[in-house]
């Protein structure tokens, strides 16, 4: 039998008494995943928290970052729904962080996936708790008693506000696991419905805070000179000039970082002064001169000819199934391609900023962060205090997409607080969040296939090269991590009896990180755009040569541990191609696939991708003109992303992505010379504006009765390679390399 | 010292007159709702009205407003009521909501002029306005719905 979710009553203590008034019903859970081990029950802290007040509030507490996605209203929701709360009389309490929550970090698009049961079970506890409360309080069997939207209804017409129920409630016993009676789905009044945030309205009023909003009296605000190469280390400043600006108070030296780089502040040279346009000003006064560190010679162009070189070189092979060489050896038609996805930023509209204060040993910070402990312990390890001395608020995130899970910006404020004495806000402009980014890894890959008499691939041969992630965790980490390997790469799902995938080393010259659906991007653009030239080489339909390529629907986790790949199954979400059959097959049927007809600079390409569980197929439609100016009319989403509780933010959520996967088709790069990044704004580092995007998004939900599973990132990958396959079918032309722009369309 | 008229209120600033707009209303005046985000114009995320005309206080120095009269997203409306924030909210337009004051500022200025803007009109007025959550088709829906309302 699996582990339960652990829900129990709690009292209220600690930073609950802040939250909950006396008489309050809380209770805490925890997803049985999370449970770290039964050893130590009273030292047990919940990581969700649903709370009904005696005067009828509910409240939740929020451990979540919300950066966009809506889920901190949408987990709620689940919460609510199954207490049988009326959603109006619901508040939201944003978490500090704190490591009794389990793990904070928001990203992985995991948070319903891992959340979503307990408070399913926490919910339904709480409306069994009141509906025994006044079953007790009116001598009358728990069978009649019936809860409905905020009130208990009993027999002869007796009802019972949830209010007023809630401290006779915290008296009684938890029902049993076993006991808990979830409400029938077709009973929900809220999940699977288009419910408004509950930040929506601050958001068009302006009375949102975000990060670089925060504030705290007295602070000063600080601008940062970081070094311009990775590991350079200052060797002169003069400030002089800098010190004439009005209302800067003075410069202060920060030290560079070591290795492992983890979240640590870059160092440089900090310019104090009492607004943020006045410590920008002063900045740009700055006389620094660096010593260039290792990275010097760091050169994106060269770098890029090294990598698709090691690309086309044996390398670590990491699944591999049958011969791909044996058949190669015969001498027979082959189709091989190299293809390139550069560095990658995340350009988030607020840049980094963060307000912190050191007192008396203790750190109290405000962050747009994704990850409030990784402020804990970053900003704890700078400063060698304790984890718990760090109190981090978190504010409202003007985009997060990866960059915001690391927390060296609030290392940054509270090192600066230390140094000076005040509360210091620290705050980057557009070209620091571009030069001082953890970047999505630049990749080579190469691909090679031997098509056999049916123009399916009889062997297949995919190669990727990349600056791991893991480089922030440990020196000189060469090769892909498991978990950059498990995105796109050794899950293929295609059934090829001869099949090897291999990844080979690459050096990182700068930070790298994650970046919405992360190794996915390069991954699916070199594996979708070679399906794509496998399918043109045969002459077939796109769709049918999926669909044969796929083979029948199954789980094939096995298949794939059997071929030497460490994958580690999901026991909840195996890798199913039944569903993957599913979406590619209702999206043919949904965007009219058998009767478009591609040519005369109108294209389509369609691809179908499994990630963070959930399985995607997007159709794009392009045209092309004769300046070889791409527009994008239509992309049709199909989705099967298990079970749904807000299909409107889900639906935004594929919206968005088909736009963040076109800025990264058509337009993104990021470039080295020197080791220095040469873009530093909007104009160099373009990102799609409103009519450079996909005109509609249509987002189809196929109803699924599977665990919930992620949506924030799956609707990336897909949206390069069907874009790119689009444009061949409209011109002819073979992209390879992103972003688009830098290729001659006609 | 510069007197502007921010929101109604004439309001006084005796520090660098190049300053730009922005930071007199998010540092001196508290007003947060305008956004930083490019500094040089080129995302429209800190548009507010000049007179009127839709602006880029980023780089819009504040001598540049003296005299003039200023709106912000807060003084767009008394309660969030004005026909394009209905609209945002009933069209879910936002998703981290960070850009979406200057969208709304923006599309004000947009509706003033052209009541009843065609697609690419709305296209042509929105394109200095970035949204990195990819929220155009709604923000279009919404200007849409918002120019019916005020017809």
């Amino acid at each position: 039998m699996t582990r339960q979710d652990r829900i129990r009553t709690v009292s209220r203590r600690g930073f609950l008494e802040e939250i909950f008034s006396a008489g309050a019903l809380i209770i805490g859970a925890t997803p049985a995943a999370l449970l770290a081990g039964e050893a130590d029950r009273a030292a047990w802290h919940p990581s969700v928290y649903l709370g009904l007040q005696k005067d009828g509030t509910v409240i939740l507490v929020a451990h979540r970052s919300e950066m966009g996605t809506g889920i901190r209203s949408v987990l709620p929701v689940i919460a609510a729904d199954e207490m049988e709360a009326d959603w109006s009389k619901v508040r939201i309490e944003q978490a500090l962080g704190d490591e009794k929550y389990g793990s904070q970090n928001t990203d992985g698009s995991c948070s319903i996936r891992d959340f979503a049961e307990a408070l399913h079970t926490a919910g339904a506890s709480a409306r069994m708790l009141l509906e025994r409360a006044a079953a007790k309080r009116w001598g009358v069997a728990a069978g009649q008693c019936k809860a409905s939207n905020h009130f208990v209804l009993g027999p002869e017409g007796k009802k019972a506000g949830y209010g007023e129920l809630a401290e006779d409630a915290a008296k009684l016993p938890l029902p049993k696991p076993a006991e808990v009676k979830r409400k029938a789905p077709s009973a929900y009044r809220y999940i699977g419905k288009e419910m408004p945030t509950v930040d929506l309205g601050g958001h068009v009023t302006g009375k949102a805070v975000f990060g670089y909003d925060a504030a705290m009296p007295g602070m000063v605000y600080a601008a940062i000179e970081r070094p311009p190469v990775m590991g350079a280390t200052l060797a002169s400043v003069d400030d002089s000039e800098t010190k004439k600006v009005a209302s800067v108070s003075g410069t202060v030296k920060l030290e560079g970082l070591t290795q492992p780089y983890l979240f640590q502040a870059l160092g440089g040279v900090a310019v104090i002064a009492g607004d943020t346009w006045s410590a920008f000003e002063g900045r740009k006064k700055l006389k620094a001169t660096w010593t260039p560190g290792p990275h010097a010679a760091y050169d994106s162009d060269v770098y890029k000819a090294v990598l698709l070189d090691i690309a086309r070189k044996p390398q670590k092979v990491v699944r591999k199934a049958g011969d791909v060489d044996a058949v190669f050896a015969k001498g027979g038609k082959v189709v091989e391609a190299s293809y390139y996805v550069p560095l990658l930023a995340h350009a988030a509209m607020e840049p980094p900023a963060a307000v912190a204060s050191f007192e008396n040993g203790k750190v109290i910070a405000h962050a747009p962060t994704q990850n409030p402990q990784a402020v804990q312990e970053a900003v704890s390890a700078a400063l060698g205090i304790k984890k718990t001395d760090v109190i981090c608020h978190v504010t409202l995130l003007g985009g997060g997409f990866g960059r915001k899970s690391k927390p060296d910006y609030v290392v940054e404020a509270a090192r600066l607080s230390k140094a000076v004495g005040k509360p210091v806000k620290v705050v980057w402009n557009r070209e620091d969040d571009l030069r001082f980014d953890y970047y999505h890894a630049v990749a080579g890959m190469y691909m090679k296939a031997a098509p056999g008499a049916d123009g399916q691939p009889a062997a297949w041969l995919q190669r990727s090269v990349f600056p791991s992630i893991g480089n922030m965790f440990a020196k000189d980490a060469k090769y892909g991590a498991d978990f950059e390997m498990g995105m796109g790469w050794i899950d293929n799902p295609f059934t090829i009896a001869n099949f090897r995938a291999e990844n080979g080393p690459a050096e990182c010259h700068v930070r790298i990180g994650w970046l919405r659906s992360v190794a996915h991007i390069y991954h699916a653009f070199a594996t979708h755009s070679f399906v794509d030239e496998l399918a043109a080489a045969a002459g077939a339909d796109r769709v049918d040569y999926y669909l044969k390529l796929i083979g029948t629907g199954r789980v094939i986790d096995q298949e794939i541990i059997k071929q030497g790949a460490d994958h580690k199954p999901h026991p909840k979400f195996p890798i199913d191609t039944a569903r993957l059959r599913r979406v590619l097959e209702v999206c043919a049927s949904r965007s009219n696939w058998a009767n478009k007809k591609s040519g005369g600079g109108k294209g389509y390409g369609m691809v179908v991708h499994r990630s963070f569980f959930s399985y995607i197929a997007a159709m794009v439609e392009a045209e092309v003109d004769a300046a070889g100016r791409v527009r994008i009319p239509r992309v049709t989403y199909v989705i099967d992303p298990g079970q749904v509780i807000n299909p409107d933010r889900v639906k935004a959520q594929f919206e968005g992505a088909a736009v963040f996967g076109t800025s990264i088709a058509m337009l993104g790069e990021m470039t080295a010379k020197a080791g220095v990044i040469q873009q530093k704004n909007f104009d160099t580092y373009p990102v799609a504006r409103i009519d450079e995007a996909p005109h509609v998004v249509d987002v189809h939900i196929l109803p699924s009765s599977a665990p919930p599973a992620g949506v924030g990132e799956p609707g990336v990958p897909p949206i390069a390679p069907a874009l790119c396959n689009a444009i061949f079918a409209a011109t002819g032309k073979r992209v390879r390399e992103l972003p688009v722009r830098k290729t001659r369309l006609v | 010292m510069i007197t502007v008229k921010v929101n109604g209120v004439d309001r006084t600033f005796d520090g660098s007159p190049e300053m730009p707009l922005l930071w007199f209303l998010r540092d001196v005046l508290k007003l947060t709702g305008t956004k930083f985000s490019c500094g040089q114009g080129l995302c429209g995320a800190c548009t507010v009205h000049i007179n009127g005309t839709a602006m880029r206080s980023c780089i819009t120095p504040v001598k540049a407003a003296a005299g003039k009269a200023v709106t912000t997203i807060e003084g767009l409306s008394n309660n969030g009521e004005h026909p394009l924030q209905k609209a945002w909210r009933d069209a879910n337009v936002p998703q981290c909501g960070y850009c979406q004051p200057g969208q709304i500022m923006q599309a004000a200025s947009l509706l003033k002029k052209t009541p009843k803007p065609t697609g690419s009109q709305i296209d042509s007025a929105m394109r200095g306005n970035l949204c990195r959550c990819g929220t155009y088709q709604r923000i279009r829906t919404a200007i849409q719905m918002a120019a019916k309302v005020m017809a």
